[in-house]
């Protein structure tokens, strides 16, 4: 008779041991590995093969194994990157490749990135660049934009361990923290909860708007498997979230009507047992669709039901900037150009869901989860548990991408009322939907835009009007709202200025932060009239930027003069060398080919680092135990992005040691002072600006206590400081010093807030201390018969005023451009019908081409030693240059993203007659 | 503690060996046949299973692609990669690079050949190349085995042919012409792991004189099933590579429909270019 398993062990080998587990039917061999077998470097992204991030090797082949019935391992062997890391000798080679390279971000893709790579390094030893993305193109990363990745895997035979020097603000080191992501090791927001651990599951809104009543909880509460419901009369505190105080709107669990399609209304805390079985659609609730406006025209609508009481006519705020006279100017220049420009929802796409676990310890409840914002969770906590500030503890988890998404909360206050109603740890993980559908997007834009000049190739007068669907709750919509205006010129000198923005409410998932918040989508409109501007005027489009470019000394739109810093004309030169050569040899190319086009884009962009003329401080501690210890408190989040190298080695440029000394302590709400939110680009500027502060102020009191010179030099360790100074040598002996309650005998914590000033009523003023200035060329190939277009190779110029880390500008240049090609070319989330990785389509490792990055650093007068905030930088210009190489190529002007095959080839076929 | 508590379940996971007993159980009740999962997991909804998983990735037999007497025979539980991998002749060019361009190497390394089919998505990759080199099915259960043609085995979106008590055992293909080569032409929005937008299979003979003396053309994506154009074919006939054109009544039996990967209009006007590519690719394949 037949093999039945259902009861029977399934044994296999496991990273080179026998293991035994008895896996239900259905069950993936993911869980079995997570669950039962305690391999939690195997990671979940999708649970659909869309993803890749749970590649493990089955008898030596990469396969998901969120794809594999568990009871199929029987018999097999099994590797994981944890058992790779520590046996395999190919898979130590490409763990210090990886490191060498920045090949790992955040890391939450590294595990089956390196699975797939270990497969295919053990079939070749030495692989090109096409057999890279062959055998690594079924697994997706969101943050290195791939490049790195590549160079990794095929350099992986040759990997030498740089030195590391000092690690001092300039250096290329390694990331601080890669070995965990290597090794697969870092615990993300899923890896921390003990198995077996209680899940909350959350019930959503299958419609977009609905009216809803619940039956009797109360039984069903008495389920066997269920230990508590959850509904908004569970919510102690306030029924209430959101980012901007004044905007504060979203309730933890909806109350009577649901705004939007997977709008949380209720939640049941349960065992696994009955999570993994349970049916959501069986949960006690009755459902009334009402119509619903899921557009910004609908929603504005006579007829359209108003989301929130106050915001009239669905309006949630606008933004306004206003120098000079646009419209007069508009009428006296000699020509103009003017445009509608459409883009949709951008889901943010990090690898790893929304996931937390949270438990209750001595009284306090504590959230583990990841997050880009520790204090702000921890401030909306306050409210909706009503707990004093000191009875909850937030320690971030490991982040698996961000992007601005994880900004908000998501899973905190159900893990939060979970552990609190039942007393028990609790864990959550959001699937790969319940992500999609419930966290916050880009906001999708509509905007016209006219813009003159002069016949000498001046601009003269710019109008802009903006709609921004903001979705059903504020989120930061009023941020985007604000910043659009303050951005929308781009970095030029435009002296006739007019922007407006609205953001409007509509019952769709709330737009929130999103890597550039919203300037990506108003760069697309102002850079492609920039070309067509200059095509008008028959000047070269380098040229017409680089003669309107803005300059130290020369006011911006909102009449904010820079004496130094101001670095978009030699982003902009240092794009000419290839705009030259790479024109000249698109066109030698489209001389001889007929169906496939190559065309050159260029574009330029800025962002203002930190928040919108409003206080926006970081704190950083360090201490020195008595040891020789050195400890640097470092609370801005590391998203993968690099904050926890970047701002240690400021920190140990500052204090005069090497960075390989500290000792890093993490983001805690107990033991970590605030160091802001990760966002607005503003990590490397403003906490590295208090990490300076926090390690200047500890080298002054070193030598302070033996009267030494600033020249002096420190070597800190065991249980000394010595102080070597213009020849003679000092030593502080730290064991006769007292130490304070956390056991350091000198510490040291400072402050910083960058200077801004208010935005009058015509946005003049001081939005940002700094900005940071791009420009972009790619290259691309227009297949004009299917539409399809393929980026050839980017040249990207970053003014970071100083990289701190060269390596890791890089990762952040090819991570953003990656998303920006995105952006242009796939990327739209449509409500209820892309909410899965494979309808909604990002970049593969075989999208992304090569990156040549320019770095140019034009020093500010506030970053530390002038370094300026990069993250959200890179994607702005990435789009309009996508675009402005598609028109090149192929004569059409797309004014639609993504620009889709379907799009491209519709518009080809128009400007063609129909060929 | 292990998160899942072994027994509380009443479902069982068969994993037979011999075919006997797998069509036994097929027979027996009421049971979800899984293969790589590739198909299952991803469509699987949220709540309990529903029947017992008959897996048939142990039964002997099941897998390889063996030569026959007047043919070949892949295995229904053949996966995509050993496809790829395998010495064919050249007519099975497009059904290599087919297997390539199945989701990833991880799920290409899991999926059957039977499950593409079975799953029956107007947009797997498999069928079109299967279409151009005749295949069929061969069905097996209790009661026996029959063929169909795979023409007639797919019989709607998501809808087969197979019975309840029923499952593929493999497909079995007629010796192609030896000078026939195979080409496969996919449009996604991108480069990997992706569901076409189009796709086009073609296996074409060239005689001494450079003209088409063998034509099988099929097309996915554009319509509930994947379809031969025969039109097209019969009109290849005896045409060179220079000569060939493709026409909308060539692609009359295609019916596109809009979705978020493309209108319907596009996809026939690019199905047109696809068709012309995939012919010449083929044809120049034979030198």
């Amino acid at each position: 008779m037949d093999k039945r398993v259902s009861e029977t062990v399934t044994d296999f080998i496991l990273n080179g041991d026998h293991v035994s587990a008895t896996p239900v039917a259905g069950e993936r061999l993911s869980e079995t590995l997570r669950e039962r077998l305690g391999a939690r470097d195997v990671k979940i992204g999708c649970n659909a093969g869309d993803c890749g991030a749970c590649t493990v090797l089955v008898d030596g082949d990469p396969v998901c194994a969120c794809l594999m019935p568990a009871q199929q391992a029987a018999g097999r062997t099994v590797e994981t990157l944890g058992g790779l890391a520590r046996e395999d000798e190919i898979t130590q080679r490409l763990s210090e490749s990886f490191q060498n390279f920045g090949a790992a971000q955040c890391g939450i893709c590294t595990p089956g990135m390196m699975t797939a790579a270990v497969a295919l390094l053990r079939d070749a030893d030495a692989p090109n660049e096409e057999q890279v993305q062959d055998a690594l193109g079924g697994v997706l990363c969101r943050c290195t934009g791939y490049r790195r990745i590549i160079d990794a895997v095929v350099a992986a035979g040759q990997a030498e361990v740089p030195t590391q020097a000092e690690g001092h603000a300039g250096e290329g080191i390694r990331r601080l923290d890669g070995l965990g992501k290597v090794q697969g090791t870092e615990a993300f927001g899923d890896d921390v909860a003990p198995a077996g651990t209680l899940e909350v599951v959350v019930i959503r809104s299958p419609f977009p708007r609905a009216g809803f009543t619940f039956g009797d909880l109360d039984a069903f509460g008495e389920t066997a498997g269920i230990e508590a419901v959850l509904t908004a009369a569970d919510v102690p505190g306030r029924n209430v979230f959101g980012v901007i105080p004044a905007f504060m709107d979203q309730p933890v669990f909806a109350e009577e009507e649901a705004r939007f399609r997977g709008e949380a209304v209720a939640a049941i805390v349960a065992t696994p047992e009955f999570a993994r079985d349970f049916d959501p659609t069986t949960f006690p609730v009755t459902w009334d669709e009402r119509p619903a406006a899921q557009d910004v025209h609908a929603a504005m609508a006579p007829e359209a039901a108003q989301l929130h009481e106050g915001r009239e006519n669905n309006v949630m705020c606008g933004g306004f900037v206003q120098c000079g006279n646009a419209k007069a100017a508009i009428a006296e220049a000699d020509i103009s150009v003017e445009g509608s420009f459409r883009s949709g929802f951008v889901e943010h796409g990090y690898i790893e869901p929304e996931a937390g676990f949270a438990e209750v310890v001595n009284g306090r409840v504590e959230i583990h989860a990841c997050t880009q914002a520790p204090v702000m969770d921890l401030d909306s906590m306050e409210i909706i548990l009503g707990l004093p500030r000191d009875q909850i503890r937030i320690i971030p988890t490991g982040v698996g991408g961000g992007f601005g998404s994880k900004l908000d909360i998501s899973v905190q206050p159900y893990l939060a009322l979970g552990a609190l109603k039942t007393g028990k740890p609790v864990r959550i993980c959001y699937s790969r939907t319940e992500s999609m559908q419930s966290t916050t997007k880009r906001h999708p834009s509509e905007i016209t835009l006219k813009i003159g000049a002069t016949k000498e190739g001046k601009i003269k007068g710019f109008d802009f009007f903006g709609y921004f669907n903001t979705g059903a709750y504020a989120s930061w919509g009023p941020t985007v709202a604000n910043r659009v205006p303050v951005h929308a010129s781009g970095p030029y000198k435009i002296t006739d200025y007019r922007a407006e923005s609205k953001g409007i409410h509509t019952n769709c998932p709330s737009s929130g932060a999103f890597r550039g918040f919203g300037v990506p989508q108003s760069a697309i409109a102002q850079e492609s009239l920039f070309d067509e501007l200059a095509d008008k005027l028959g000047i070269d489009r380098l040229d017409f930027r680089i003669n309107n470019a803005l300059e130290n000394h020369v006011p911006t739109v909102c009449g904010q003069v820079f004496e130094q810093g101001v670095g978009i004309k030699p982003c902009f030169e240092a794009l000419r060398p290839a705009w030259n050569d790479e024109r000249a040899a698109a066109e030698a190319f489209n001389a001889s080919n007929d169906t496939l086009k190559r065309g050159v884009g260029v574009a330029g962009g800025w962002y203002g680092c930190g928040n919108t003329s409003l206080p926006n401080p970081s704190t950083i501690k360090s201490g020195i135990r008595a040891d020789g210890t050195v400890v640097l408190h470092q609370g801005a989040m590391d998203i993968g992005q690099g904050a926890n190298t970047v701002i240690s080695q400021i920190f140990a440029t500052a204090l005069g040691i090497p960075v390989a000394q500290l000792e890093i302590i993490g983001a805690d709400t107990d033991v970590t002072p605030d160091a802001g939110k990760t966002s607005a680009s503003r990590q490397t500027y403003v906490s590295g600006s208090a990490s300076r502060l926090s390690g200047e102020a500890m080298r002054a009191q070193i030598l302070a206590r033996v009267n030494a010179s600033e020249e002096a030099a420190l070597t800190i360790g065991n249980g000394q400081i010595k102080i070597t100074d213009q020849g003679s040598e000092h030593v502080i002996d730290l064991s006769t010093l007292t130490a304070d309650d956390e056991g350091y005998v000198l510490r040291a914590e400072e402050t910083y807030d960058p200077p801004t000033k208010p935005l009058d009523e015509n946005g003049q003023g001081i939005p940002y201390a700094q900005f940071g200035y791009a420009a972009h060329l790619v290259v691309v190939e227009v297949d004009t018969k299917l539409g399809t277009v393929k980026p050839l190779k980017f040249v990207a110029a970053h003014d970071v005023g100083k990289a701190i880390n060269p390596m890791l500008v890089e990762g952040q240049v090819q991570g953003g451009i990656a998303q920006g090609l995105g952006m242009a070319l796939m990327e739209e989330y449509l409500p209820g019908r892309t909410e899965n990785l494979h309808d909604y389509l990002i970049p593969t490792i075989g999208d992304m081409p090569p990156v040549e990055t320019h770095i140019i650093e034009e020093p500010d007068a506030h970053g530390p030693y002038g370094a300026k905030g990069l993250g959200e930088h890179v994607l702005i210009p990435t789009a309009p240059a996508i675009l402005n190489a598609i028109k090149d190529a192929s004569g059409v002007r797309l004014t639609q993203v993504p620009a889709t095959p379907s799009r491209v080839r519709a518009a080809i076929k128009d400007k063609n007659n129909g060929n | 503690m292990a998160r899942f508590q072994p027994g509380t379940r009443t479902l069982d996971y068969f994993s037979p060996t011999t075919l006997d007993d797998a069509f036994e159980r097929l027979s027996a009740r009421n049971v979800d046949i899984v293969a790589g999962g590739t198909d299952f997991y991803p469509a699987r909804p949220q709540g309990p299973l529903k029947s017992d998983l008959l897996d048939v990735t142990r039964i002997a037999g099941l897998s390889g692609i063996t030569q026959t007497s007047d043919g070949w025979r892949i295995g229904a539980a053949t996966r995509w990669s050993e496809i790829f991998r395998a010495d064919l002749p050249a007519a099975f060019a497009g059904l290599q690079a087919s297997a390539r361009e199945v989701g990833s190497l991880q799920i290409q390394n899991a999926g059957t050949v039977a499950g593409n089919l079975c799953n029956a998505s107007p947009a797997a990759d498999g069928v079109p190349p299967l279409l151009t080199l005749d295949a069929e099915v061969e069905i097996g259960s209790a009661r026996g085995i029959r063929t169909v043609a795979l023409s007639n085995f797919i019989t709607g979106v998501r809808k087969t042919d197979l019975q309840d008590d029923e499952m593929v055992t493999a497909l079995l293909l007629p010796e192609p012409p030896a000078h026939a080569r195979g080409a496969f032409e996919k449009l996604g929005s991108r480069r990997y792991l992706v569901i076409s937008i189009t796709m086009t299979a073609a296996v074409i003979g060239l005689d001494a004189e450079g003209r088409i003396d063998h034509a099988r053309v099929a097309v996915g994506a554009c319509s509930p099933v994947a379809q031969r154009l025969t039109a097209l074919e019969t009109d290849l006939i005896d045409k060179t590579l220079g000569e060939i054109e493709v026409t909308q009544a060539h692609l009359a039996p295609l019916s596109p429909i809009d979705d978020v990967r493309g209108s319907g209009e596009y996809r026939l006007d690019a199905v047109a270019e696809q068709c012309l590519r995939a012919i010449k690719q083929a044809g120049r394949e034979n030198g």
